[in-house]
């Protein structure tokens, strides 16, 4: 025909997503009009980390213009059930508190309003009384008898306790001439995207059916949890998704149970309900990844070549086990020996529940966790040795000629070649140079590393992995899981033109870009005659079980199930074409926007007449299966078999090959850590869109390099979440990116149709741990875990030492002293001076009016007995000011001398207890009141961070002895040791106090 | 200026992307929230809510503002910008929203707008910006897709076209001389 289709699939097209968003034209949940009467919701969440609810008084909040309704756990009781894990334990994991709490930011009542002003002024008014439980954060405290169990029902915090054995690791280790042990506590992050959740949902009465619009992004597994959670069969819950996504990284999976509370709530109301998340909200309670405490043991001979692998790995999964977890601990099953042929495996798995939030999908979901244990061994087996970490790595590798091949734990790897990725990465990443540079740097006395990393980055997860939790026993009473069954639907119009519908749920990865190069390849038409609709409507569009956004399945599944729609549909336009030119059907070439054959220039038509035949003119089709106007086609790889009866589980279909390498220089004196150089070499097989695949690995890398340096969801002991704003929890910005080179080479999948791989996940997989491993090497380091934060390696660089474990995963009994941000513990003395004697000031100090007066923002003080007393106070810490409940006893009393203040506040906030010793002495005629306090606050007032709170405390303090000091001055005759302003004012108009 | 009614609705008038534009707020309503709900330009996105994401970034009177921490009875009698005005005219892109597409300086686009915003007002004030320079102004942003480094590339390529250059070599002298200028201007 001598038309040439040139293939979009390769090139970096501008995307089309990109007109709408750069314009302001985008359609996010929140840019899309509810109906009238819509209510708004506001959630009050609990700020203990563990507490009974005692009660919830929603009067005051009721009586409120504008609030239409309070929504509590009880209230939907009756409506609702948990949400199921993919381990049966006894865990109710409801979407909101009933009767106690167990996470800071747990949902504890809904106020629906006129608009979100109203529904949070309605919050402010609601009251819950609570009687806080000791909470539990470590998961090795946990799980000791005598810790606090969270679930009565469980009996104990562990939920699931499995061990496996591939090969034989007993002989391995037995014959080992060295064995190595390293022992890692992977700390807690988070995607953050910068999209908040979202859910517009109501419930119509008239067929007990729910309609939810969700930013959610699958897996669409959830929507049968969300369906029976709401218990009614799935076709009554229309799940639907936005045409728009502003970001998601796994998180967004983690809207499932608001999806649930806000249709209860819209069926409790009577009207629709809409809720957005804030940021605050978002912080404290979306999802977190898991944290992890992992032991592993490594038995090799003196080249550095592992001959077995023992894994311990301890899962913390926050609060509630809420589905589709523990999968977070199960998702690398088949590749816990990495990059490495290592044939000899043995592994236990638990899984805890502490008073954290409860955790979810979060990019690279299990990868980091496993990786850094395992590149951070690679690199001691190295420096045990005193041999190359590089070599080390090669020595260990999977054989070129060895894909497919299959892992000691069941993987089956599709295809790579290790050995020249790393061939290639040395020589276009400038290794030799970056040897000199250290080399150098160290010649002048500077502490530079580099560090390695290999990962297989697995992608395309089989749905079934996650029942490797299970027993054999339990998989067989379940019946098997397997598969992840991808779908497209192509449509051809009455004019030609082509619309192409997925159910992969895009967060901003440009998946309808894609979608058109695949499908206007396969047509032989112009990309603009495409169009991909990606917004999901579960009640119309073809889904399963495996649809979403998640383990970087779009490429591989995705785009392959399109192209094989696509080819469907033009199989059956060349037999229309065929019949209409009169030429063999194979003989048709589709090219240019025509139908013609390859042998006769004359015969041919347009596509869009062909394409339009079935609608105007069905009497022109030949025979066939069902008219070419709709294809819908499903796909699932026949390699995702279910876990064996010896508990191996090709666990993804697809295995990437990631090998990094960097340099990094530490400042000696403020600890600060420099990126000098970083070389990060992808095979992802066969790349459908260059400026998406670079996309994906510098968004990916910035992400890694956030979690490795920045970024922490910290807790307290008691379990108080102390990073709960953007400036406590530290997210990368421009000026933090480093140099970057990516690198790449092919390997083409044979098991995904158009041999590509996923690549989205793998530098949150391997960077965090190559970062280490520079550090290490830069310091000399045996052991280092994240956040490779400025403190913690100043420390290390002057004392080689690694200090104490951030707050909440400090061990019992290792409470850290050392005063750092987000502390939440304060300490201060002070004294006043007042001009009445010290029987006077005592009297003061027990009397609820002279109190009441004194309090800074107390209002109802009431003298319970003689050293009781309660009280209400307004009080402002930084941006968050709030009421509380104060209860404050006397004890150790030295009348008039000395005596002891304790008290707690609590309130909507946070909460706070502490103790001060006063004591007063004769000074004069007056008093000299000394006191020395230690406070400590939790809730929403301790997430704004520590610095903001020592000042409020002296504030609040400061301004007690004041008014203590002015009213004792009124008592004892005008005689006030008038302080500050007013002493100033007296002196200038003459009058000495 | 006026003491407000807690209680009452205020109309507040301003001039928005070049045209009058009017809407009823409380006194407490955000600047976010009468822009997207208030007025429907729900181009300006609202990501944190305590001024350090910076995508709900608007140009008042000409200066960024981060419209999460501006009261909307603050904009009485101001020049409003929004990214809806940035287009030279529906369906085509100006000069920076192109680049921004080029260099595939955006995923999920929800950040976008406000680093658009920055960058706009940045490039009006400096169009010699070094790269340090317009690092330093996405660095009052965050993104969490990119990366960060296309959206440098994209900023530096819409410099040089605006100051009528070849973008296809911006970087070699234009660099140099506008680093040169970054320094001279942080110094």
């Amino acid at each position: 025909m001598g038309i040439e289709h040139i293939p979009f699939v390769g090139q970096s097209v501008e995307r089309v997503e990109d007109a709408g968003l750069l314009s302001g034209r985008g359609r996010y949940i929140d840019d899309l009009g509810t109906k009238p009467g819509t209510l708004h919701a506001a959630i009050v969440r609990s700020p203990h980390a563990h507490a009974d609810i005692v009660a919830i008084d929603v009067v005051a909040a009721l009586a409120l213009p504008g609030v239409a309704a309070v929504v509590t756990g009880r209230d939907l009781l009756d409506i609702t059930a948990g949400l199921v894990p993919a381990v049966r334990a006894a865990v109710d994991a409801r979407a909101i508190a009933v009767d106690r709490v167990r996470y800071v930011g747990e949902p504890v009542a809904i106020v629906l309003g006129r608009d979100r002003y109203v529904a949070e002024d309605g919050c402010d008014l609601i009251e819950v009384e609570y009687r806080p439980r000791p909470a539990v954060v470590d998961p090795l405290a946990a799980l000791e008898a005598g810790a606090p169990v969270l679930h009565e029902g469980v009996g104990a915090n562990q939920v699931s306790d499995r061990s496996f054995r591939y090969g034989d690791p007993e002989a391995a280790f037995a014959r080992a001439r060295r064995t190595l042990v390293v022992t890692v506590r992977y700390p807690r992050n988070t995607g953050s995207p910068m999209e908040t959740y979202g859910v517009v949902a109501e419930y119509d009465p008239t067929d007990d059916s729910y309609d939810v619009l969700a930013n959610f992004q699958g897996p669409f597994s959830i929507h049968a949890v969300v369906s029976r959670a709401l218990k009614v069969p799935g076709n009554r819950l229309r799940l639907r998704t936005p045409p728009d996504s502003g970001g998601s990284f796994g998180v967004k999976q983690g809207v499932a149970p608001y999806a649930v509370l806000m249709a209860a709530a819209s069926r409790k109301a009577g009207r629709p309900v809409k809720w957005v998340e804030d940021r605050l909200e978002h912080l404290a309670a979306s999802v977190s990844a898991t944290n992890r405490i992992t032991t592993l043991r490594a038995a090799f001979d003196d080249e550095g070549r592992v001959e077995a692998l023992d894994w311990d790995q301890v899962e913390d999964c926050g609060a509630y086990l809420r589905a589709p977890e523990p999968a977070t601990l199960y998702r690398m099953h088949g590749n816990m020996t990495g990059a490495y042929a290592i044939r000899n495996l043995r592994m236990r798995n638990r899984v805890v529940l502490t008073n954290k939030t409860p955790t979810g999908l979060v990019r690279g979901f299990g990868g980091p966790q496993v990786y850094y244990p395992l590149e951070r061994l690679m690199q001691r087996i190295a420096v045990t040795l005193g041999l190359d970490p590089l070599a080390v790595i090669r020595r260990n590798l999977i054989p070129g000629d060895a894909f497919p091949y299959r892992t000691a734990t069941g993987a089956l790897y599709d295809s790579g070649n290790y050995q020249h990725a790393l061939d290639v990465a040395a020589r276009d990443g400038g290794l030799e140079d970056l040897v000199r540079r250290r080399a150098e740097a160290r010649a002048a006395g500077r502490l530079y590393g580099i560090g390695y990393t290999a990962a297989v980055e697995p992608s395309v997860s089989n749905m079934g992995y996650i029942t490797t939790v299970l027993t054999v026993a339990e998989r067989a009473n379940a019946g098997p899981k397997n598969g992840a069954q991808a779908t497209a639907t192509i449509t051809l119009d009455p004019v030609g033109a082509v619309t192409v519908q997925v159910a992969s749920v895009p967060q901003g990865q440009g998946h309808r870009t894609v979608l058109a190069q695949v499908v206007a390849d396969v047509f032989g038409i112009a990309l603009d005659q495409v169009r991909v609709m990606v917004d999901l409507d579960t009640a119309k569009d073809a889904w399963s079980i495996a649809s979403g956004n998640y383990s970087s399945r779009f490429a591989a599944a995705v785009a392959g199930v399109a192209h094989q729609a696509a080819v469907r549909l033009r199989e059956k336009l060349a037999a229309v074409a065929a019949a209409q030119l009169n030429v063999r059907a194979d003989d048709l070439v589709f090219a240019g926007g025509r139908v013609g054959s390859r042998t006769n220039p004359d015969a041919s038509l347009p596509f869009a007449r062909v394409a339009a035949t079935a609608h105007w003119s069905p009497g022109l089709l030949p025979d066939m299966d069902g008219a070419p106007i709709r294809e819908t086609a499903f796909w699932t790889p026949p390699q995702l078999t279910a876990p064996d009866e010896a508990d191996a589980v090709n666990s993804s279909l697809c295995h990437g090959f990631i090998f990094d390498f960097c340099g990094v220089e530490i400042d000696r004196i403020t600890g600060k850590l420099r990126i000098d150089r970083y070389v990060t070499m992808h095979d992802c097989g066969r790349i459908l869109h260059p400026g998406m695949v670079e996309g994906q690995v510098r968004g990916g890398f910035a992400q890694a390099l956030g979690a490795a340096v920045y970024e922490e969801l910290a807790y307290g002991e008691d379990g108080a979440f102390l990073s709960g704003t953007l400036a406590d929890y530290l997210l990368p910005t421009a000026t933090e990116m480093p140099e970057l080179t990516v690198l790449h080479v092919e390997s083409p999948s044979p098991f995904t149709p158009l041999g590509a791989k996923g690549v989205g996940e793998g530098n949150c997989m391997s960077t965090p741990v190559c970062l280490a491993n520079a550090v290490a090497d830069a310091l000399g380091l045996d052991a280092i875990d994240l956040p490779l934060t400025p403190a913690k390696l100043a420390a290390l660089a002057a004392g080689r030492d690694e200090p104490a474990p951030p707050a909440g995963l400090a061990g019992k009994g290792s409470p850290s002293r050392v005063s750092k941000p987000g502390d939440r513990t304060m300490r201060g003395e002070g004294s006043a001076s007042v001009a009445a004697p010290p029987e006077t000031v005592w009297a003061m100090l027990l009397d609820p009016e002279v109190l009441a007066s004194v309090i800074p923002g107390a209002h109802g003080v009431r003298k319970r007995s003689d050293t009781h007393f309660t009280a209400e106070v307004t009080l402002g810490v930084g941006p968050v000011k709030g009421r509380y409940k104060a209860d404050i006893r006397l004890s150790d009393l030295d009348a008039p001398r000395a005596a002891t203040l304790a008290g707690t506040v609590t309130g909507a906030l946070g909460n706070g207890g502490g103790s001060g010793r006063i004591t007063l002495t004769p000074e004069g005629g007056g008093t000299r009141i000394g006191y020395a306090y230690e406070a400590a606050v939790g809730g929403k007032v301790a997430a704004v961070g520590g610095r903001l709170l020592d000042g409020a405390a002296r504030v609040i303090i400061g301004g007690f002895f004041a008014a203590l000091a002015r009213r004792a001055g009124q008592s004892a005759g005008g005689r006030a040791n008038a302080p500050g302003l007013l002493r100033r004012l007296l002196a200038r108009l003459g009058i000495s106090p | 200026m006026p003491q407000l009614d807690v209680g009452a609705r205020h109309r507040v008038r301003f001039t928005l992307n070049g045209a009058p534009a009017d809407v009823e707020v409380e006194a407490r309503t955000l600047l976010t929230d009468a822009l997207r709900h208030g007025l429907g330009l729900t181009g300006t996105h609202v990501g944190c809510e305590h001024g350090v994401c910076g995508a709900c970034t608007v140009a008042i009177d000409g200066v960024p503002a981060r419209a999460c921490l501006t009261l909307a009875v603050g904009v009485e009698g101001c020049d409003l910008r929004t990214v809806e005005g940035l287009s030279p005219e529906p369906g085509r892109l100006g000069v920076l929203q192109a680049a921004f597409r080029r260099r595939h300086a955006l995923q999920c686009g929800f950040c976008t707008a406000g680093i658009l915003m920055s960058l706009d007002a940045y490039l009006r004030l400096r169009p010699r910006a070094s790269r340090t320079e317009l690092t330093e102004v996405i660095g009052g942003h965050l993104c969490r897709c990119t990366g960060y480094a296309p959206i440098v590339a994209a900023a530096l390529e819409a410099a040089a076209i605006l100051r009528g250059e070849d973008p296809s070599e911006p970087t070699a002298q234009g660099v140099i001389e506008g680093a040169i200028e970054g320094e001279k201007a942080h110094a």
